[in-house]
């Protein structure tokens, strides 16, 4: 009995020297114990092994097609253009709301303020990080710029900007060019512009 | 009359039975430790084929989740982003850098770069990352504190077990949407946590969905 006892134990001690321990690092995938149906035949987003020879299962469209549900009308909401013009439309073709305005500053918080800056002032993070050139949106040049242009800027890039159309939903990009006229503003309002309520409120700090 | 049996073979029936117990127990002890994803996933860390550093990019340059997984809030998946979308700071950070070779020679001719999965439920389970983030779930939730890992680690066990715990009573980690993409975020007590995710299961009208079609179908 004791030579047993002895055996069981040293058998668990080469499991555990050999299994580990709950949680300890793994370079190889997981084991399956039971792999029923747990990896079956179909493409899933992103994976590359499989059906087509490029190894990419997320499709791009075809040339010269656009799918279902997708921006196809050359409206102003779409283009950020006049119709049949190259004109940029002046106005945002979206109505100006409180949720439009909240809406922007997220998305801009996201994606546009680690270069661009919090206040839009091209003072982000990137530019401590070896971003050289970036835009300062409270440039009177960008100031001066219709709505449609800096929809185009962020749909299209500009520069070194890469485009953020396939990233940003068409109504985010209007969003964020709302916020963007809100931060403008917020630096070039006069005091006379502020409700006269709220005007001994601008010396409180936050 | 001399002894067929040698004396000792009269405790042979109880040393079976207590050696039997005691493998018994052992194997059970040993399957409930090991077959079961807290030992099989948790601590899978695989090498990517770029050093990429959550920790570096969310907690020190402060990117939200959302910049490069554009799509978890609108999708069932949430994306690896286009390396491309790596290259709109690359192109100028780090720019030459031999660890970023192959995100920009991605970004240059299309060809995927072969990340390895490291959360990956079986087919059969038809996870949705949006419903989750836009109910109050953090990623934090199911993969841990990634912002603060160098290399992904699969932290979270994502067993049946582990789901449901959260599907039979989601009052305990469900939070308000601001902080759902901010992994440090803690409720300030174990209380505030069940009384706001209480008033946030009544809001957003968050059902116990525990019925095996919810994931399974």
């Amino acid at each position: 009995m004791r030579y047993f006892l002895a055996g069981v134990a040293l058998f668990a001690l080469i499991v555990v020297s050999v299994a580990g321990f709950r949680g300890g690092l793994s370079r190889k995938p997981p084991i399956e114990i039971f792999p029923d149906m747990d990896r079956q035949a179909k493409l899933r987003p992103q994976t590359g092994e499989g059906f087509f020879a490029d190894g990419l299962s997320s499709r791009t469209p075809v040339p010269g097609t656009i799918a279902r549900g997708q921006p196809h009308l050359e409206i102003p909401l779409n283009t950020g253009r006049e119709p049949g013009t190259t004109n940029f439309v002046e106005v945002n073709p979206m109505p100006i709301t409180a949720e439009l305005l909240a809406r922007g500053r997220e998305r801009f918080t996201i994606n546009c303020a680690p270069c661009h800056g919090g206040q839009g002032d091209g003072k982000g993070v990137t530019s401590k990080l070896g971003m050289a050139v970036v835009g300062n949106l409270q440039d009177p040049r960008i100031v001066q710029q219709t709505d449609g242009e800096i929809f185009t800027t962020i749909t299209g890039g500009k520069n070194l900007m890469q485009g953020y159309g396939p990233n940003l939903p068409i109504a985010d990009r209007w969003a964020i060019v709302a916020y963007v006229r809100a931060l403008q503003l917020s630096r070039l309002a006069s005091l006379d512009e502020v409700p006269a309520e709220l005007r001994a409120s601008l010396n409180q700090k936050p | 009359m001399s002894d067929i049996f040698p004396k000792w073979t009269n405790r042979l029936p109880a040393l079976v039975l207590a050696g039997v117990a005691v493998m018994g127990t052992a194997g059970v002890a040993g399957a409930w430790y090991y077959f079961t994803p807290k030992y099989t996933r948790v601590g899978y860390q695989p090498i990517q084929p770029v050093n990429f550093s959550h920790n570096i990019h969310v907690d020190q340059v402060g990117l939200d989740c959302r910049y490069c997984h554009n799509g978890v809030e609108k999708s069932w998946y949430s994306n690896i982003p286009s390396s491309t979308l790596c290259m709109n700071c690359h192109s100028q950070v780090l720019k030459d850098d031999p660890r970023l070779a192959l995100v920009a020679e991605s970004a240059t001719t299309g060809k995927p770069i072969p990340w390895v999965q490291v959360h990956k439920v079986p087919d059969y389970v038809y996870f949705n990352h949006s419903v989750h983030v836009n109910r109050g779930i953090s990623c934090v939730h199911c993969h841990g504190q990634i912002n603060q890992m160098d290399e992904v680690r699969h932290a979270q066990p994502l067993s049946m077990t582990f789901c449901l715990e959260c599907h039979r009573d989601p009052a305990q980690k469900i939070r308000g949407l601001e902080h759902v993409f901010d992994l440090n975020w803690q409720a300030p007590s174990p209380t505030a946590q069940i009384d706001e995710g209480q008033r946030l299961v009544e809001e957003w009208n968050v059902q116990k969905l525990d019925n095996c079609s919810t994931c399974h179908r």
